[in-house]
C-alpha cells in the first residue's frame, strides 16, 4: 500500500499521466475563490434585493402623500388618511416602559450572576434567562393576552392609577389590553439580551481592581457601583442599544396584546398600536393603496432600526476594543 | 525608644493625618455603607428573582394548559371545522406541523450552504469586502423579522409571481437565518489554530483541501452549534410567515402552495375565533412549539459538548 503511494505520487506530480491536469500551486485555487465569493455575493445581492424589496412598494406611497406619512396624526385606511405619527409614537413608548423595567432588573441580574452568586448556580441561572430569549414571541403574546391582561386590569391597572390619583399618564379605564401590557410583554422579551450581554462585560471587568477597591475598604455595593459599573458602563449601553433595536420591531406579541387601536392617546391604559403591529395585523385583506402604506410603516421601521442597531453594534466594538487594550 | 520620642518632635506628618482622616470617616461610615451595601445587594438579588419568574410562569402556564391537548388527533389531523352545534370539532395540527417541516426544512437547506460558506469567507479574509459584509450581516441580524416578510412577499409572491407559499415563508426565513449562520460560522471557524491550517499548507494542500480537510471539520461543532440556533430561531418566527404563506387549513406537502406553520396556528385562534375550544388548543400548539424549539437549542449545546469530548 504505501510502497505504490511512494512510487506513484512523484509520478504523478512529474509526468501528469492520463491527460490529468497539472496541479497547480497552493494559493491558486480559483474554484474555491469563486464558491466563497460566490456565497457572499448572493447574500451581499440579497441585502441589496432586500433595501428595494421593502422600499420599492411604498414608493407611490411616498409619492402621493409625502413626508406627512411620518407627522400625520390620523391612521385612518378606511377613510384613506395615513399618517403614522401615533404608530411612531406607540413604537416608542412601548419601548420606552420595556426599557425603563430591564434596565434596573437587567443589570441588576447581571451583577448578581457575576458577583454575587456562588459559582455553582452562577451557569444554570444565566441559562435559565437565556432561555427566555428562545421561547418564540408568539407564545409571550399568548401569555400576554390570556394570562397578563386580566391581572392587569384586575390589579395592576387599578393599583397603577391610584398612585397617580387617576390622572396621567394613568387615567382612564383599566382594560388590561393596553400600551402598558405591551411595553410590560416586550420587558420580558428584551431582558435576556440586556443580560447577557451586560454580563459578558461585566465579567471582563480586570480583578485586580475589583480587589483594589475591596482591599482599600470599599463595601461589596461600592465595588460595583464605583468600579464594576463604570468599567462596563460603554457595553451595558451597547446592549440597552441592542434591546431598544429588538423592543422596536417586535411585531406579534406586541400585536396580540396592544388592541390594535392607531389613535394618539394620554393614557397607557389605552389600547395603541406600533408600527410592526400595525404592518402584521393590517397587511391581510387591505388594498394596494393601503399596502403601498404599510410598505411605508416598513420603511420607516427600518430606518429606526437599522440607525439605533449600528449605533449599538458600534458602542460594542468600541467597548471591545478598549477590554482588549486594558 | 529615641526614635519615637524624636518623630514625635517633628511636625505632623501629612501622610499620616490623612491617612487617620481616612480611617477615622470610614469608620463612621461604615454602618451606613454596610446597610447601603446590603439593601441594595439584596435589590440586585430581587432583579435576578424577578428575571427568573416570567420564565416559569410562561412554563408552568404552558404546561398545565397545553399538555392536555396532545392527543392522536392533536397530531394527525387537520382543524375541523367546528359549528353552533359542535363547538368542540377542532380536529388537531397536522397541517401546522408538516406546514413548520417542509418550510422550515427548506430554510435550513437554502442558508446553511450560504450562510456557512460565506462565514468561511469571512473568517479568510479582512478585505473591505468582507468587513463590509460583516457589518451587514450585524445590522441584519437586528432587523425586525416582519421586515423580510414584507421583502418575500415584495419579491417571491408579487415579482417571481408564486402566489403566498410555503416557498415564500423560507426564502423570508432562510434570508433571517443566513446572517446568523454566517457571524456564529465566522467565530467557529476563526478559533481554528493557525498552527495546523499551516501545518497542511506545508504539506502542499491547497487553501481549499485545507478548508475542507483541516478547518471545516475542526470547527465541526461550532458550526453544528450555529446552525442549530439559527434553526430554532427561525421555527419560532410568526411575522414573516404571516405575510407570506397564506395559511392553509389542509395538510399539503407542497411548498407552492399556502400552507400552514405551527406559530401561525397559535396566532390565528386569537384574531377572531367564535370558538373558545379553538383558543385553548393553541396552548398545546404553544407547548409543541416550544418543546421543538428547546430541544434545538439544548440539543446543539449538547451536540457540540459531545463532539468535543469524543475528539478528546
Amino acid at each position: 500500500m504505501s510502497e505504490t503511494t511512494d512510487t506513484a505520487a512523484p509520478a504523478a506530480t512529474v509526468k501528469d499521466p492520463a491527460g490529468r491536469p497539472k496541479r497547480r500551486p497552493a494559493g491558486s485555487d480559483t474554484l474555491y475563490k469563486s464558491v466563497l465569493y460566490g456565497a457572499s455575493g448572493l447574500f451581499a445581492l440579497v441585502c441589496i434585493g432586500f433595501i428595494w424589496g421593502v422600499v420599492s412598494p411604498s414608493i407611490p406611497a411616498w409619492k402621493a402623500s409625502g413626508l406627512s406619512i411620518i407627522y400625520g396624526t390620523t391612521w385612518d385606511p378606511s377613510s384613506g388618511t395615513f399618517g403614522a405619527f401615533p404608530l411612531i409614537l406607540g413604537t416608542v413608548e412601548t419601548t420606552a416602559i420595556a426599557l425603563f423595567l430591564a434596565i434596573p432588573i437587567g443589570i441588576g441580574t447581571a451583577l448578581t450572576i457575576v458577583h454575587l452568586l456562588p459559582r455553582r448556580v452562577k451557569i444554570p441561572v444565566s441559562s435559565a434567562v437565556e432561555l427566555l430569549a428562545a421561547v418564540p414571541s408568539v407564545v409571550y403574546g399568548m401569555f400576554g393576552l390570556v394570562i397578563l391582561a386580566p391581572i392587569f386590569s384586575g390589579h395592576v391597572e387599578p393599583w397603577l392609577a391610584s398612585l397617580t390619583g387617576g390622572h396621567f399618564p394613568f387615567s382612564g379605564t383599566p382594560e388590561g389590553i393596553s400600551v402598558l401590557l405591551a411595553g410590560v410583554v416586550l420587558f420580558v422579551m428584551v431582558l435576556p439580551t440586556i443580560v447577557a450581554l451586560s454580563r459578558d462585560v461585566i465579567d471582563t471587568v480586570p480583578h485586580d481592581q475589583i480587589e483594589g477597591a475591596l482591599s482599600v475598604g470599599a463595601s461589596r455595593w461600592q465595588m460595583l457601583y464605583r468600579v464594576v459599573l463604570p468599567g462596563a458602563r460603554t457595553g451595558i449601553v451597547g446592549a440597552v442599544t441592542l434591546a431598544t433595536a429588538r423592543a422596536l420591531g417586535e411585531t406579534i406579541a406586541v400585536a396580540m396584546v396592544i388592541g390594535g387601536n392607531p389613535k394618539l392617546a394620554n393614557s397607557l391604559f389605552s389600547p395603541g398600536s406600533t408600527l410592526a403591529a400595525t404592518i402584521a395585523t393590517e397587511f391581510q385583506g387591505s388594498t394596494t393603496q393601503e399596502l403601498a402604506y404599510l410598505a411605508a410603516l416598513a420603511v420607516i421601521l427600518m430606518a429606526i432600526t437599522i440607525s439605533v442597531n449600528s449605533a449599538g453594534r458600534r458602542i460594542i466594538r468600541r467597548s471591545s476594543v478598549k477590554g482588549a487594550l486594558l | 525608644m529615641t526614635t519615637t520620642s524624636s518623630v514625635a518632635d517633628l511636625p505632623a506628618d501629612p501622610i499620616l493625618e490623612r491617612r487617620a482622616l481616612i480611617q477615622s470617616t470610614a469608620r463612621r461610615t461604615l454602618a451606613r455603607r454596610t446597610f447601603v451595601s446590603r439593601l441594595m445587594l439584596g435589590l440586585c438579588g430581587l432583579a435576578m428573582v424577578l428575571a427568573i419568574v416570567p420564565l416559569v410562569w410562561v412554563m408552568v402556564a404552558l404546561i398545565s394548559r397545553g399538555l392536555r391537548w396532545w392527543d392522536a388527533t392533536f397530531f394527525t389531523q387537520p382543524p375541523g371545522i367546528p359549528t353552533i352545534a359542535d363547538p368542540n370539532n377542532i380536529g388537531g395540527v397536522a397541517n401546522a406541523i408538516v406546514g413548520s417541516l417542509v418550510i422550515d426544512a427548506l430554510a435550513v437547506l437554502f442558508a446553511v450552504p450560504v450562510g456557512i460558506i460565506a462565514g468561511l469567507m469571512l473568517s479568510e479574509s479582512d478585505n473591505p469586502f468582507a468587513n463590509g459584509l460583516r457589518s451587514t450581516a450585524e445590522v441584519m441580524t437586528g432587523l425586525p423579522s416582519i421586515l423580510l416578510g414584507v421583502f418575500a412577499w415584495q419579491f417571491i409572491v408579487i415579482r417571481l409571481n408564486l402566489g403566498f407559499s410555503g416557498i415564500a415563508g423560507s426564502f423570508a426565513l432562510a434570508v433571517l437565518m443566513v446572517p446568523v449562520i454566517m457571524k456564529a460560522s465566522e467565530t467557529a471557524l476563526r478559533t481554528v489554530p493557525h498552527s495546523i491550517k499551516e501545518a497542511g499548507l506545508a504539506l502542499g494542500a491547497r487553501q481549499s483541501v485545507v478548508s475542507r480537510r483541516i478547518i471545516v471539520p475542526t470547527a465541526l461543532p461550532g458550526l453544528i452549534t450555529a446552525v442549530l440556533l439559527a434553526t430554532a430561531r427561525a421555527v419560532g418566527e410568526t411575522a414573516p410567515l404571516l405575510l407570506v404563506i397564506g395559511a392553509s387549513q389542509v395538510i399539503t406537502w407542497n411548498p407552492f402552495q399556502p400552507m400552514a406553520a405551527l406559530p401561525l396556528s397559535i396566532y390565528q385562534p386569537f384574531l377572531n375565533t367564535p370558538y373558545p375550544a379553538q383558543r385553548d388548543q393553541a396552548w398545546g400548539t404553544a407547548l409543541f412549539l416550544v418543546v421543538v424549539v428547546l430541544f434545538l437549542n439544548l440539543g446543539s449545546r449538547l451536540l457540540a459538548a459531545f463532539i468535543r469530548r469524543e475528539r478528546r
